[in-house]
């Protein structure tokens, strides 16, 4: 096993206490960062790396970093720790084993942006890691790493955990920000951005735990270091949450780029005896589905690839279905999931999702009709470019796909 | 001035301010955008996506900067991958947004599609139908059939009560979230909100009671669909059976427009009746909205609680008998030599009325009073708003005072205005003994002690020297400064004071005749202003005004119900003339009772407090001989060889424009002039949603200030008129609340559970100190006693016990009282006239 970046516990279980992440090297950084009192370095580095949100979206972490206003204050950093996505479960993996690492990322993070106040907002079930994380900070309180002076300096920082209700929705990062607010989860129009418009109407970064947990390690070690994993496009290391019907599934920390082969081969443990892959869904239940082939079996697992299959890396929670699934089944799970998830405010959401759960409920068997495949199809592409957040549009992918390249499941 | 935008529309060039959104740079052009959830008057969310279309703009060339241009040399535009919601984007220079492309159309069919998946299409029985927006840009815009399976639609709950007065269909609701954003953006009463997700949705209250707001019934207008209803007119009428009038609210002074809507039907005894009373837009008066009261409180003029026939009294009873019978007794009473008319006249009377009774008496030598609480309309008359003063313009620099009066519950539209003057940045100050929902809004709050009035207000003076308080200072550096006078604890004695200094505030900061200035009193009632206009006086002591009389002619008003004092000198009266709408405390007591025309029957103008004189129209014709007062003083008149005019409203109108200063060279035609008002109300898309505030009859006149008989002087600051109350006696002081027991609210089943009670309100160190507890007590006053319910209330001064006006208990000034406990056993709380 290669050294770990991100999944470090498992090499070194004693990094989930202070004291034994203290001795790998831990928040000395932070430390560093603080006391060479250079943010803008700190972002510089950051952006030098390559470094992208893994939350889905994929945005360059430095940049996002560089938008904040500096006459608009106080700024805000909130950590994603939602982990909506079905099939994505790294973030969990992380909090609970890892979290002085991810810990400290915030906090650099907080720093860079000049932010004396960051939050950590995780979806209602994760009540346990929310009391774990809250522990966490109050050892980091009590040891001197989050108050007031920092290492006689002038900066002062400190987190707080927000539980959400556990809804889809607040993964959005606007939805989350109303939703720390002690608002109905409901994504907000957009602009003005977070990053002027952000918590409480201040500039915010808005960043998923694994992005974070990065970023210690990039400070540490340099951006020079950090790309010599990954693809030159595609920087670092991602955690593949590998679900579906593989032998092994679970978290793989491996360079981005790494084939789709590799992952469920490899370190999946590949597939029962005599199954063949026939879809992989890349990113979660949002994911446009891919088709399998040998061609997109040895795609790389990198941002521009995956998109050059037509498809979108997102969380990178992939899902492997093999052949004795049909993908109608599978477009009704995702979309009886996404009506359930829908937060109601726009009405092709509302409204699409609530209608194309019911058409695909009317039959209880693996057949449908070739008008309601068509009645499907329509209202899904009807709800498409008009919805108010990307949710919306999400909910479409995996159906539209599966019907445009499964035809055969979608039979009467 | 804002930069202007060029733009096209459909083709059609287009300029509007920056920042303009598309859906009201289209509305002013003329084109129209459907919408649901955007309202004018709310923040834009674009939640419902129908008023998605196409825009493009111009591309720009970013090295150089310069618009790319076609071979035509006409600006390459570039459209966007998406539709863009109209009601979000603001307009950019050069931009071209297509409304009725093939794809913009597509859009709003395929949203409306959605919509009515969810929807019970049951527009047939739903009071909406017919007026609503959702049915109109179904036909317009829709697809004429669904492919949605009926069976498969939800079920939900049909009569979900919002509390007593609004009921949710749950399933026509289309989650647009203009109710909610409506209780919090305007009127700050975030009392529904909405509750669970996607389909499941639903718009809830938290309050107790449900939806626990003065202005619910709004939330009805701009429902776009038949999702709110009011328990008032559900099931009632359909739309297109009503008739519509333009009117006004008699319920206080703010004058609100409103569009009364009636309907024959057999349950009126084959009469037609009130189905309905909704805003009309005024955009200086009442914007687009009314409160609870004005829209629910109208059964007072019902005929089943009305006097429809004249009487007499014989053997000491009330006996019918025809008009012309009881006109011709009257007169001769009052044609023999000597006799003393004397005049009692209240604010609910139109002008028309008041001007008509005032030349009456005048002519027979008689005296014409006002009965009110509250003192000081000769300042009003000319000190108050200065011509061109709207309070829909206040904003940054303009200075707001407040003085003894709790606004919301007097006058909640004066409220709601003086609260968004301050969202646009007026500032105010408010002055009052105890805490009030406007305090929130108040850059300064200045507490006193009840009595502390004037002392408190000279605190405020604006002088030579630099003040102290920074209140002063603020009204010192003023642009315009608007005084609003209440009658918190006062009465008529100290509310005189109180407006003396209020003016010379005005009058010491040089803010006389200044735009954007002036005095308001909140009166008690619609038309309290025109009575002052028209020269009547606040009549002072009661008693010996009835005692006085040989003829008593009392219109309008309730003395004896407001003061069981009068009792006997109404008793004693030696011929007593009542002109009343419904039988009354005072009617009772009467000589002669002669009914009148309530204001939904007949034509007539009123002054609002902010002196503009506005016309209402008859809603309901009126068969029998039941008359306006004007008209019934004109057959009076006439029966005395007194030429009075007495054909129709518009006559006296015409007579009072050339006897009374203030109304000089105005005319019904002025009043109804009808400018263009912004936003657009009604119109083809109902664009306000739901049921349209269109208003056609006119917004009204501002009268010039009227310098008095007696104009007001400078005294150089410093008014007297300290009241003191002993500090060692406990005292109660009259305060208003919206839902009292008066005459006007009691035939209003409907807000019965929201009157106030008869209770005495006092903080519990004071209620210890009298030994009292919550639960049923004794106040003693004068040889009076009342009982009614206690209630501990921390916001209450210490020393005071607070009693509602209009609750059952008569005191209408502070007075000392006594408070005891009482036996439980024996208990009978008290209602007045009951």
């Amino acid at each position: 096993m290669s050294e770990m970046l991100l999944l470090r516990h498992r090499q070194f279980p004693e990094i989930g206490t202070l004291d034994g992440y203290l001795k790998l090297s831990g928040f000395k950084p932070f430390k560093k960062v603080v006391s060479e009192n250079n943010p803008v370095a700190v972002i510089d580095e950051v952006k030098e790396s390559g470094l992208r949100g893994r939350g889905g979206a994929g945005f360059p972490t430095g940049v996002k970093w560089s938008f904040l206003p500096g006459d608009i204050t106080p700024h805000y950093v909130v950590a994603n720790a939602d982990e909506s996505e079905p099939g994505t479960f790294k973030d969990r993996e992380i909090m609970e084993s890892n979290p002085y690492q991810f810990l400290e990322g915030l906090m650099i993070a907080c720093f860079a942006v000049k932010a004396t106040l960051g939050y950590v907002y995780l979806r209602g079930e994760f009540w346990q890691i929310a009391e774990h994380l809250e522990q966490c900070m109050a050892e980091l309180r009590k040891q001197g790493y989050l108050g007031k002076k920092l290492f006689n300096t002038s900066y002062e920082l400190d987190l707080h955990t927000h539980l959400g209700a556990g809804a889809y929705i607040c993964g959005e990062e606007s939805a989350l920000l109303e939703s720390l607010e002690g608002r109905l989860g409901q994504p907000r129009l957009r602009p003005p951005y977070p990053a002027v418009f952000g918590l409480f109407g201040k500039p915010t970064v808005i960043n998923n735990v694994e992005t974070l947990t990065n970023v210690p390690l990039i400070i540490e070690k340099g951006a020079g270091w950090y790309q010599n994993y990954g693809t030159p496009k595609s920087t670092g290391v991602k955690i593949f949450s590998l679900s579906g019907n593989v032998n092994k599934p679970g978290n793989y920390e491996l360079p981005l780029g790494t084939t789709f082969r590799e992952l469920i081969y490899t370190h999946g443990g590949g597939l029962k005896p005599g199954r063949k892959v026939k879809a992989i869904l890349p990113g979660g239940a949002s994911s446009i589905v891919i088709k399998s082939s040998d061609k997109a079996l040895d795609t790389p697992m990198d941002y521009e690839s995956v998109a050059g299959l037509g498809s979108a890396l997102g969380s990178a929670s992939v899902i492997v279905v093999d052949d004795s699934v049909n993908m109608l089944w599978v477009s009704k799970k995702i979309i009886n999931f996404f009506r359930h998830e829908s937060c109601g405010k726009c009405t092709p959401c509302r409204e699409g999702t609530y209608w194309m759960d019911q058409i695909l409920n009317r039959t209880k068997t693996s057949k449908i009709s070739a008008k309601d495949t068509a009645l499907l199809k329509d209202v899904a592409l009807q709800m498409r470019g008009k919805c108010l957040c990307p949710l919306g549009e999400f909910s479409t992918m995996a159906v539209v796909s599966s019907i445009e390249q499964f035809p055969e499941d979608f039979r009467s | 001035m804002p930069k202007q935008i060029s733009l096209t529309i459909d083709n059609i060039a287009v300029s509007a301010p920056e920042n303009t959104l598309i859906i009201d740079a289209a509305k002013r052009a003329g084109i129209d955008i459907p919408v649901f959830c955007y309202h004018p008057s709310l923040k834009p969310v674009g939640m419902c996506r129908v008023c998605l279309v196409e825009v493009g703009r111009p591309i720009i060339d970013r090295a150089t900067g310069a618009v790319v241009t076609e071979a035509d040399d006409s600006p390459k535009i570039q459209f966007g991958p998406k539709l863009e919601t109209a009601c979000t984007t603001p307009v950019s220079d050069g931009m071209v947004v297509l409304v009725n492309s093939e794809k913009s159309k597509a859009a709003r069919n395929e949203i409306l599609e959605f919509l009515l998946t969810s929807h019970p299409l049951d527009c047939p029985v739903c009071d909406k139908g017919g007026e609503c927006p959702l049915q109109n840009l179904t036909l317009a815009y829709g697809p004429g059939k669904s492919r949605f399976r009926f069976n498969e639609k939800q079920q939900l709950a049909k009569n979900v009560p919002l509390g007593e007065l609004i009921f949710l269909d749950r399933e026509r609701c289309i989650q647009c979230g203009r109710c909610v954003r409506y209780q919090t953006e305007i009127v700050d009463d975030p009392v529904i909100g909405f509750y669970q997700r996607g389909r499941s949705m639903q718009i809830i209250t938290r309050s107790d009671p449900g939806f626990d707001s003065y202005f619910s019934g709004n939330t009805t207008d701009i429902c776009p669909v038949g999702a709110l209803t009011s328990t008032d007119f559900r099931f009632g009428a359909r739309p297109w059976e009503l008739k519509s009038a333009a009117s006004l609210c008699t319920h206080c002074p703010v004058g609100c427009n409103l569009t009364i809507d009636v309907r024959r039907e057999a349950k009126s005894g084959g009469d037609i009746a009130i189905k309905r009373i909704m805003p009309r837009q005024n955009e200086a008066v009442n914007d687009i909205w009314i409160c609870d009261k004005g829209r629910f409180a109208h059964h007072f003029a019902d005929k089943s609680n009305r006097i429809t026939k004249s009487s007499i009294r014989k053997r000491n009873q009330l006996t019918p008998a025809s008009l012309e019978t009881v006109l011709d007794l009257v007169a001769s009473k009052l044609r023999s030599r000597n006799r003393k008319l004397v005049t009692l006249v209240g604010g609910r009377l139109a002008n028309e009325d008041l001007y008509n009774l005032k030349q009456l008496t005048e002519k027979l030598h008689g005296s014409g009073f006002l009965y009110n609480d509250m003192a000081g309309g000769e300042l009003t008359c000319q000190m108050g708003l200065t011509q061109g003063t709207s309070l829909s313009d206040l904003k940054q620099g303009s200075v707001i005072l407040v003085i003894a009066s709790d606004l919301h519950e007097e006058a909640p539209i004066y409220w709601l205005r003086v609260k968004q003057a301050v969202e646009r940045g007026a500032t105010l100050i408010v002055i009052n003994p105890r805490e009030t929902r406007l305090d929130k809004y108040a850059a300064y709050k200045i507490t006193y002690r009840y009595g502390d009035e004037i002392a408190t207000i000279n605190q405020l003076m604006p002088g030579k020297s630099e003040p102290h308080y920074p209140a002063a200072k603020v009204i010192q550096k003023a642009q315009g400064l608007i005084v609003f006078v209440g009658n918190e604890g006062l009465g008529q004695k100290s509310s005189r004071a109180v407006m003396e200094s209020a003016a010379q505030l005005l009058i010491n900061g040089g803010f006389t005749g200044k735009v954007g200035s002036g005095l308001v009193a909140v009166w008690k009632n619609a038309n309290t202003q025109g009575a002052w206009e028209m020269g009547f006086e606040l009549a002072g002591d009661l008693q010996k005004m009835i005692r006085a009389a040989d003829v008593l002619l009392i219109a309008g008003a309730d003395p004896v119900g407001d003061r069981p004092e009068l009792q006997e000198a109404m008793q004693s009266a030696r011929f007593s003339v009542v002109l009343e709408l419904a039988p009354t405390a005072t009617t009772n007591l009467a000589h002669v009772v002669i009914p009148v025309q309530a204001f939904s029957e007949r034509e007539g103008t009123y002054t609002s407090a902010e002196r503009r004189v506005q016309i209402f129209y008859p809603a309901i014709g009126v068969k029998d001989d039941v008359l306006p007062d004007y008209k019934i003083a004109a057959l009076l008149a006439e029966r005395l060889g007194i030429s009075l005019p007495g054909e129709s409203a518009r006559q006296v109108f015409e007579h009072m424009s050339g006897h009374i200063t203030g109304f000089k060279g105005l005319s019904y035609q002025a009043l109804c002039e009808m400018p263009d008002q912004w936003p657009v109300a009604g119109g083809k898309n109902k664009y306000f949603g739901g049921t349209a505030s269109a208003n056609h009859q006119g917004v009204g006149v501002q009268l010039v200030l009227n310098p008095h008989s007696s104009r007001i002087q400078s005294t150089g600051g410093k008014v007297k008129g300290q009241t003191a109350y002993d500090e060692k006696k406990l005292w109660a002081v009259p305060v208003t609340r919206l839902y009292d027991q008066g005459n006007t609210l009691l035939h209003t089943k409907l807000l019965e559970k929201r009157m106030v009670a008869c209770e005495m309100r006092i903080h519990p160190d004071t209620a210890a100190l009298y030994g009292v507890q919550t639960g049923p007590v004794l106040l003693s006053f004068g040889k009076a006693a009342q009982q009614g319910n206690c209630v501990l209330d921390e916001t209450t001064p210490l020393g005071f016990v607070l009693v509602h006006r209009s609750s059952g208990i008569p005191i209408n000034e502070v007075t000392a009282v006594t408070l005891s406990g009482v036996n439980k056993s024996n208990q009978s709380i008290g209602n007045r006239n009951k």
